[in-house]
């Protein structure tokens, strides 16, 4: 008993104690970062999303004294590519990525690779707030421990959108949407396979035709591929015909094709932001009659971060960017549709009530899916699976 | 005494007769030495990323792509074809044109075209021609019926023929340019009226007469354009098909995989495309032989009409259409950037507005800024380096050979990606990559060349009887240089300076490379945001990417004659 009661105000002391000396070392960050320049390697193709990143620079310029440069990229794996030759050539400090919006095969690559910095998360004040028992794609990214060494910011579940002037019955399942482009021929495409929403749509088709989703957990080998995507190549071989220029063409990424649905090319799209129509109606990128459905077994969710290279010049004022990200101010900014209309990382449990209040708030839209109607909410598979995919359908497609 | 004033001028070069060397230095060692650091790794060796030893599995990797054969001969084809329709259009138009009075101020009518990055028109063209662009819109539904747009490839059409057509609409307008120039060098007039009295017809004329006269003038241009086709990177990104793409754009995707071993094929690729280059331009040295043989009897022969001047009339037509093309390419940017919203079959957008301008100036103002610093700096050196060694030139009498004229056009004839890969490896190295300083060096090595081409002629038929005037009077060279020289050839100066920097504005993987990424213009933006983003947004940078290099055009026209208000004769009114 003496034992436990000693252990019981050691710990009550500990506590507070810990917490102080966190503080310490948070605020030690943040005078660290005063006057840095915080290369931001970010995916760039996305107008409302490089506008969010401007805003998160005067603010944090505000605050911190941190500036932001936003290096835009085509594709993140430009960046990992960067962080490799700096590597390559020795370069172990005075690095030039700072900070990288990742996720997914890109952080599994600089995790084996050791090319990140961290744990770094428990520094961050504002990450004990993330949701990290409901939303499992905070803490596992496709099937990787995330292990602090990057820090969520935005969420992501695959969902459809259509214009609500030409569909009349949506398509339920993997299926139902074969069956709906058979009868609708070019009326609808996906991503190139090299963007990660093209291998996603691939992705999706395969958990609902899998013969057992739950491999699609471990690792993908050259065992199980070919049986476990067999039905899915014969779904797609089935579907091309009927895709947007019979398949043998497809739109580079997810705005590219979005701009197809606004020019009318084609009927209906896959997205990975649940509120795509809303912010896309708001923006007058879409017509204001295009809606959202998700598939009736759940469609793939997963949750993007940031991470900072070992060698970034600049880790203090990255930090103080990825806790800025956190702020739960910030946070209903992004889920705001007129801005980015991002779904939240926070546990709204862990905000307080004027904080919630941010979020109950925030404008609605009729294109705006409510919790409910978004459904289940499927783990991204292993990023082996999406490499073995991509490196498939190019043997099969590209002639 | 001409002579006396010679030997003077001579022993006070000093430091001027080193400018040369300097110069061709400046932009023939990052090229050298980009070169051998894509050869290398071409053949396995790059020892930072685990290639220790010399081997094919490089090419083994590029041939064992699926798409390999294809995107080879999407590469020839549009290279080709693209060059052979260039030098046909240009050629003809000519041929049609030459004797219209307008003919000779047509540098001005091209020069908005010709400044115009070629990324910009690409994107204006993909709107233009796109099943649902500005041409379908226009034409639907009322002639064409199509209420939803047509399910047909044009832009990124797996055969490249966007991306002929993409090319063709800067390519064109840059050999007529080139025949204007060489045409003031062959006593042109006499010889047609010589032809016209003997009955030839006007286009036959010129075909038979007048090119074979000013061919070899503008043989190195025509190779600049086969180069430039077959190895393009930003055009074929916006218009070129994607799977496969042609070869250049492979070599990038590969180069920026994030499989650090991708390095060992995209090497390979560039490689590959370096001898596609050269066996093109090779076959066309070999072509013009054989051409020379039977036009030579085709001359000879003496037929008065035919099909040459139906020809040149089609040429003419072609010409006008890219004309048309380009300008509408650049108008319907335009008018996107003021667009609140605009679907098809909407002919015109429901409603203009500053709006969009407004949010987006400051995302432009960076960008802008640094592609204002870096054509400035890039154009002053390159200035700085061509006059000295034009001034070295005219104080040692000697001329630069052909010799030297071919080394002005290794930038122009190496395919980019061939050297800027290893070029951008040894900044790494030297922790020099990403700064502005690496991007002006990058950008120096293709503005030289054009800055040095656009000046040397008139430079050269400067009447060096003003500098002996001033000689005799007592002025040294040096003054002759500022107080002479300098004044009288300030407009050609100004003229080719303008040049220098549209050259500067449209660069695109040049930036990217020495850049690494990290030093963004308004041409890197504009083709990173042409892959999707809002077509208003790519709009307001493109037409950004437009005006630059027209306001430089405009100033260099302008200035002299407001510096100049008094003294008419140096304004360069002849």
């Amino acid at each position: 008993m003496p034992v436990r009661a000693l252990a019981a105000i050691l710990v009550a002391l500990a506590v507070p104690f810990a917490a102080a000396a966190q503080d310490f070392k948070w605020s030690g960050i943040v005078v660290k970062a005063k006057g840095q320049t915080v290369n931001f390697n970010a995916w760039a193709g996305d107008e409302t999303t490089n506008a969010f990143i401007r805003w998160v620079g005067e603010e944090v310029g505000k605050r911190y004294g941190v500036k932001v440069n936003h290096v835009k990229l085509k594709d993140t794996a430009e960046a990992v590519t960067r962080v490799v030759a700096e590597k390559a050539a020795g370069r172990h400090q005075d690095g030039t990525v700072d900070l990288v919006w990742i996720n997914g095969p890109n952080f599994l690559a600089m995790k084996q690779q050791a090319l990140l910095f961290g744990p770094f998360t428990q520094l961050l004040p504002n990450h004990a707030r993330v949701d990290t028992t409901n939303i499992r794609s905070n803490v596992i990214d496709f099937t990787v421990p995330v292990d602090g060494m990057e820090s969520p910011w935005r969420r992501a579940q695959i969902v459809f959108v259509y214009d609500g002037k030409r569909v009349r019955e949506v398509p339920r399942s993997v299926p139902e949407l074969l069956a709906w482009a058979k009868g609708h021929p070019g009326r609808l495409t996906h991503p190139s396979i090299r963007n990660f929403l093209g291998s996603t749509f691939l992705k999706q088709a395969l958990y609902e035709l899998a013969p057992d989703a739950a491999v699609l957990q471990r690792p993908a080998t050259d065992d199980n591929f070919a049986a476990v995507t067999a039905p899915m190549w014969a779904w797609y071989d089935e579907l091309r015909p009927h895709l947007w220029r019979q398949g043998r063409q497809l739109p580079e990424n997810g705005p590219a094709q979005r701009q197809l649905l606004n020019d009318g090319e084609i009927d209906m799209m896959i997205s990975f932001n649940p509120a795509e129509a809303a912010v896309a109606i708001h923006a007058g990128l879409l017509p204001d009659s295009v809606r959202t459905f998700v598939f009736a077994r759940g469609t793939i969710g997963n949750t993007s971060f940031v991470a900072i290279p070992y060698n970034a010049a600049n880790k203090e004022g990255a930090m103080v960017v990825a806790d800025f990200l956190l702020d739960p101010a910030t946070q209903a900014h992004a889920q705001d549709f007129r801005q980015m209309g991002n779904f939240s990382v926070l546990d709204f449990g862990k905000l307080s009530a004027a904080e919630r209040k941010r979020f109950d708030n925030l404008p609605k839209s009729p294109a705006l899916p409510t919790n409910a109607e978004l459904g289940t909410t499927l783990l991204e598979p292993h990023p082996t699976w999406m490499t073995r995919i991509a490196n498939e359908w190019e043997k099969r497609y590209t002639k | 005494m001409g002579e006396a004033v010679h030997e003077v001028t001579v022993d006070r070069r000093g430091l001027l007769s080193w400018m040369p060397a300097l110069t061709v230095g400046a932009f023939m060692l990052p090229i050298g030495a980009g070169l051998i650091g894509t050869l290398l790794p071409a053949f396995g060796y790059l020892p930072a990323i685990g290639g220790s030893e010399f081997g094919l599995d490089p090419w083994r990797r590029l041939f064992a792509y699926p798409g390999f054969a294809t995107s080879v001969t999407v590469t020839l084809v549009t290279g080709v074809v693209t060059a052979l329709l260039a030098v046909g259009i240009a050629f003809g138009f000519c041929a049609w044109a030459h004797d219209w009075r307008w003919f000779r101020r047509i540098g001005a009518w091209l020069a908005p075209i010709l400044s115009t990055p070629h990324s910009a028109i690409a994107i204006g063209f993909a709107f233009l021609v796109a099943p649902s662009g500005w041409i379908a819109r226009a034409l639907s539904p009322w002639l064409t019926g199509w209420v939803l747009p047509p399910d047909i490839a044009t832009v990124h059409d797996p055969r490249g023929l966007a991306l002929v057509f993409g090319l063709l609409l800067k390519e064109v307008p840059y050999l007529v340019l080139m025949i204007v120039g060489a045409l003031q060098q062959v006593p042109a007039r006499q010889h047609l009226a010589i032809a016209h009295a003997l009955g030839y017809s006007r286009a036959a004329a010129w075909i038979k007469v007048i090119l074979p006269q000013i061919y070899p003038q503008i043989r190195l241009p025509v190779y600049a354009v086969i180069a430039f086709s077959l190895s393009v990177v930003d055009v074929a990104l916006i218009l070129g098909p994607s799977n496969p793409p042609p070869l250049a754009v492979l070599a990038v995707r590969w180069f920026t995989d994030a499989d650090i071993q991708f390095y060992f094929p995209a090497a390979a690729a560039a490689t590959l495309l370096l001898v596609l280059v050269i066996a093109v331009i090779a076959g066309w040295f070999a072509l013009e032989r054989v051409a020379m043989t039977t036009g030579r009897r085709w001359i000879a022969r003496g037929g008065r009409r035919g099909v040459v001047a139906a020809g040149a009339r089609a040429a003419a037509f072609g010409f006008g259409g890219l004309f048309v093309l380009s300008v509408l390419a650049i108008v319907g940017m335009g008018v996107w950037s003021f667009a609140t919203e605009w679907r098809f079959p909407d002919a015109w957008p429901p409603a203009l507005s500053l709006a969009n301008w407004m949010r987006r100036l400051d995302g432009l103002a960076h960008p802008a800024w640094i592609t204002f610093v870096v054509g400035v700096l890039a154009t002053a050196i390159a200035l700085a380096l061509v006059l000295s060694c034009l001034e070295n030139e005219s104080r040692g009498r000697r001329r630069t050979g052909t010799g030297a004229l071919w080394l002005l056009y290794v930038p122009l004839l190496v395919p980019q990606v061939a050297f800027l890969f290893g070029g951008q490896v040894l900044l790494v190295r030297a922790n020099f990559d990403g700064t502005i300083v690496a991007v002006v060096w990058a950008h120096l090595i293709f503005v030289l060349p054009y800055l040095f081409l656009s000046l040397a002629d008139p430079w050269r038929a400067f009447d060096p009887r003003y500098a002996r005037t001033a000689a005799s009077l007592g002025a040294s060279p040096a003054r002759v240089f500022w107080r002479i020289k300098l004044p009288i050839l300030l407009r050609p100066v100004l003229i080719a300076s303008a040049v220098a920097f549209a050259v500067s504005v449209g660069q695109y993987l040049a930036t990217v490379f020495a850049g690494n990424g990290r030093v963004a213009t308004l041409t890197t933006d504009a083709v990173t945001l042409a892959a999707g983003a809002d077509r208003r947004v790519i709009g307001a940078y493109a037409l950004a990417q437009a005006i630059f290099p027209l306001v430089a055009y405009i100033g260099a026209a302008v200035l002299p004659a407001l510096l100049y208000a008094r003294r008419r004769a140096i304004a360069g009114v002849s």
